[in-house]
C-alpha cells in the first residue's frame, strides 16, 4: 500500500491530477510548483522527466522538454531536487518519462531512488507490457512503486483485463488515440468506450488523461471515470510570466 | 535462422517493441499478419511481378573492371541504383504497400532522410492510388530538394519535421506521432530495418531479394556462390541487411558495414553509431544509439542525409555485438572522393550514402582472387548539388 492506494481508497471521484515537466520553465522550481499545486487542492501529481524524442507528446510538452533539457535537467538532478520531497509535499507523486533515460540510469537504481525520495508510481508510455513483465516489474514491486498503464479506445478487452491485473493503483484512460495536447474526444463511440470500461468492473479505478484542459472537459471526464489529468494546458501556464502565483487560480478554474 | 529474430521480436539483446499503448493495436496487427500475408501465394505473385516489370529486377551484378584493377580483387557492384526510383528503397516500399492493402489500410505515412524512401513510397502510392504523407526533416528538404519535388509530382504531401535536428530522426518521430493519431486506417511504411518488431524483420525480408539474386549471379559469373567479402553502407541498415541476408549463415563470408563518420568519429559531428553509441531504446526497439550519459539522443551529423541517423537497426546491433559483421566508418571527405572515383573509373555516379561503402575499399587489403560484392544502393542524381559544391565543377 502506498500513498496512491490510500488516496483511491478514500476518494472515489472528482480526482484531479496535474502533469508538468521538471526543469521547465526554470530548472530549480520543481518542488515550488508541486507545493503550489498541493496547496491549490490537487489530489496527486505527475512530474515529467524530459526526453529528447518524446513521441507520445504534442508541441507543448515537446517544447517544455526541450527547454528543460537546455536548462540542464537530468534524472540525477531531479532526484537531487526530490530529496526534500516528503518534507514539503504529502500528496502522491508519480514520475513520468520515456524508457531510454531510465535504461541509462539503470532500472534498479531508478526504482530504488524513486522509492527513497518518496515517489509512489511511475508512468513510462513506451515501456510495453511484455517488456515490463519480463524485465522490469520486479524492481517496481521490490520498491513498492505502482506502474501505470495506458488504455485507448482501441485496446482490446482481453488486454485491458491483463493491464488491470498488472496494475495496483489506477489505469490511465485516453479519450482517444492521440498524442498529448489534443482535445477531449466526445462522441457516441467514446461514450460507448467509457461505458464498456465501466461495465468491465475493473479492480483499479480509471483516470482520464490527454485532452483535459478546462473545467468543461474535466467535468465531462469525471462523469465516466474517478478523475482526470491535466497536462499540456498546465504546461502552457508555466510558460507565462509569474506562473507560480497563477497556479491557485488555474486549479480553481478547473475544479472549484 | 540463427541470426534472425525470435518469437518475442528480439535478436539477442536487441529489438522488441517499445511503443506507447496507442500504437499497440497497429503493431500487434502487423505482428500477427505479416508472415501470413507475405507467404501467401497471391502476395508473392504480385510482389515478384512488380519487382520484375515495374522495378526492373533482377538488378545486375556488375564486375567493376577498373575498380577491380585498382583494388586488386574482383569487385562486383550489386546495381540497386538501376532500380526504378534509383535505390534499393523501392523493394521495401512495394512489399509494404501490398501488405497495407491486404490489411485494408487507406492511408500511407512514411519518414524519409535522403528522400529516396519518400520517393519510393510516393511512387507505390501513386501506383496503387492511395493517399500518401511523407515526413521529412527541414534540413533534409533543403539538401535533397530534387527528391522533395519528385514526391510532390507523384502526388504525395511532404510535411517538414521542425523539431530537434530537423533530420531523419525527427521525421521518424513525426511519422510515429501521426500514426498515434490515426490508429485505424493508416499504415506506416518505415524505410529501414528499424522501429518496433516486426518492422526490422519485415523490411529485412523485403530487402533480402538483393542477396538472393547476388548469390545466384555470383555462381553464374564466378562459379562460386560465396564471395570473400560483402559490403554495404549503413544508415538504419536496410540495404546492408538485404545484402547480408542470405550470406549470414555462411560464416566464411566477411560482412562489412560502413557507417558515416561525418567530419570524423571524434569531431563531435558524426553518425558512426557503433563507435559512438551505447545500448538503449530508439524508435521502438532496443538497439545501439548515440546518446548522452543521461539518455538523451544525440543529434548526429553526416553530409549524407540517408546515413544521418543516431541509431542502427536491432539486427545490426546484434551482428555487431556478436562480431558476425564488422562495423567501420568513413568520413564525408572520403565518401565524396570515392563518389568521384566511381564516376570517373566506372561511369557510375553513386549516391553519397553508397559512396561510403565504396570508400572503405581504400582501407582493405585483398588477395587477387577475392570476390567482393558491394551493394550499390543508389544513384547520385539527388546528390549532384552536394558533389558540385564540394568539387567546384
Ligand atoms: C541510396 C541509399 N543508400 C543507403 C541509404 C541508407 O539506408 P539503409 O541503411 O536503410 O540502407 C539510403 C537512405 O536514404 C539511400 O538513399
Amino acid at each position: 500500500m502506498n500513498r496512491l492506494n490510500a488516496l483511491f481508497n478514500k476518494k472515489k471521484d472528482n480526482l484531479l491530477s496535474i502533469y508538468y515537466t521538471a526543469g521547465y520553465p526554470e530548472v530549480n522550481t520543481t518542488l515550488d510548483i508541486a507545493e503550489a499545486l498541493e496547496r491549490a487542492g490537487v489530489d496527486f501529481l505527475e512530474i515529467g522527466f524530459p526526453y529528447s524524442d518524446p513521441v507520445a507528446d504534442g508541441p507543448t510538452i515537446q517544447h517544455s522538454s526541450e527547454k528543460a533539457l537546455e536548462n540542464g535537467m537530468t534524472l540525477t538532478l531531479l532526484f537531487e531536487q526530490l530529496k526534500d520531497l516528503r518534507k514539503r509535499i504529502t500528496i502522491p507523486i508519480l514520475l513520468m518519462g520515456y524508457v531510454n533515460p531510465i535504461v541509462q540510469y539503470g532500472i534498479e537504481r531508478f526504482c530504488k531512488q524513486a522509492a527513497e525520495v518518496g515517489v509512489d508510481g511511475i508512468i513510462v508510455p513506451d515501456l510495453p507490457m511484455y517488456e515490463y513483465e519480463a524485465m522490469y516489474s520486479r524492481y517496481f514491486i521490490d520498491n513498492n512503486l505502482s506502474n501505470i498503464f495506458l488504455v485507448t479506445p482501441q485496446t482490446s478487452e482481453e488486454r485491458i483485463r491483463k493491464i488491470d491485473e498488472l496494475s495496483n493503483s489506477f489505469i490511465y484512460l485516453l479519450s482517444s488515440s492521440s498524442i498529448t495536447g489534443g482535445q477531449l474526444q466526445v462522441s457516441v463511440n467514446i461514450e460507448d468506450y467509457y461505458k464498456r470500461i465501466k461495465a468491465m468492473q475493473l479492480k483499479n479505478p480509471a483516470i482520464i488523461g490527454f485532452g483535459i484542459s478546462d473545467d468543461k472537459s474535466f467535468k465531462k471526464a469525471c462523469e465516466y471515470a474517478a478523475g482526470a489529468i491535466v497536462g499540456s494546458a498546465f504546461v502552457k501556464l508555466l510558460g507565462t510570466e509569474g506562473y507560480l502565483e497563477k497556479i491557485q487560480g488555474f486549479v480553481k478554474s478547473i475544479r472549484f | 535462422m540463427k541470426y534472425g529474430v525470435n518469437d518475442k521480436g528480439y535478436y539477442g539483446d536487441f529489438g522488441g517493441a517499445y511503443i506507447p499503448e496507442m500504437l499497440y493495436p497497429n503493431v500487434e496487427e502487423l505482428r500477427e499478419q505479416y508472415l501470413k500475408i507475405i507467404h501467401d501465394a497471391d502476395f508473392i505473385a504480385e510482389f515478384d511481378q512488380l519487382l520484375k516489370d515495374y522495378v526492373g529486377r533482377p538488378s545486375p551484378l556488375y564486375r567493376a573492371k577498373r575498380f577491380s584493377e585498382k583494388y586488386g580483387a574482383n569487385i562486383f557492384f550489386k546495381r540497386e541504383d538501376l532500380n526504378h526510383t534509383g535505390s534499393h528503397k523501392i523493394n521495401n516500399a512495394i512489399g509494404q504497400i501490398l501488405l497495407a492493402i491486404r490489411l485494408g489500410k487507406k492511408r500511407i505515412i512514411a519518414e524519409t532522410g535522403a528522400g529516396q524512401h519518400g520517393v519510393a513510397t510516393a511512387t507505390v502510392c501513386a501506383l496503387k492510388g492511395i493517399e500518401c504523407v511523407v515526413y521529412m526533416g527541414e534540413v533534409d528538404m533543403e539538401r535533397q530538394a530534387p527528391n522533395v519535388s519528385r514526391m510532390k509530382m507523384l502526388g504525395a504531401k511532404v510535411v517538414p519535421a521542425k523539431s530537434g535536428s530537423k533530420t531523419l530522426k525527427d521525421a521518424t518521430n513525426e511519422a510515429l506521432r501521426d500514426w498515434i493519431g490515426n490508429p485505424v486506417d493508416t499504415h506506416y511504411i518505415i524505410g529501414s530495418v528499424v522501429g518496433p518488431y516486426p518492422y526490422p524483420d519485415m523490411v529485412a525480408r523485403f530487402q533480402s531479394i538483393i542477396s538472393l539474386e547476388a548469390k545466384k549471379q555470383l555462381l553464374e559469373q564466378t562459379g562460386k556462390e560465396l564471395p570473400e567479402y560483402v559490403m554495404a553502407c549503413v544508415g538504419g541498415g536496410s540495404n546492408a541487411m538485404g545484402m547480408f541476408y542470405h550470406f549470414l549463415n555462411d560464416e566464411k563470408v566477411n560482412l562489412v558495414a560502413v557507417e558515416a563518420a561525418g567530419k570524423g568519429v571524434d569531431s563531435g559531428h558524426s553518425a558512426a553509431t557503433t563507435f559512438l553509441g551505447r545500448e538503449g531504446v530508439l524508435h521502438g526497439s532496443r538497439t545501439i544509439l548515440m546518446q548522452t550519459d543521461d539518455g538523451q539522443v544525440v543529434e548526429p551529423y553526416s553530409i549524407s542525409a540517408g546515413l544521418d541517423y543516431p541509431g542502427i537497426g536491432p539486427q545490426h546491433a546484434h551482428l555487431y555485438k556478436i562480431n558476425r559483421a564488422q562495423y567501420v566508418s568513413i568520413t564525408d571527405d572520403e565518401a565524396l572522393q570515392a563518389g568521384l572515383l566511381c564516376s570517373q573509373l566506372e561511369g557510375i555516379i553513386p549516391a553519397i550514402e553508397t559512396a561510403h561503402a565504396l570508400a572503405y575499399l581504400e582501407k582493405m587489403t585483398f588477395k587477387p582472387d577475392d570476390n567482393v560484392v558491394i551493394c550499390l544502393s543508389g544513384r547520385g542524381d539527388k546528390d549532384l548539388d552536394t558533389y558540385i559544391k564540394y568539387f567546384n565543377f
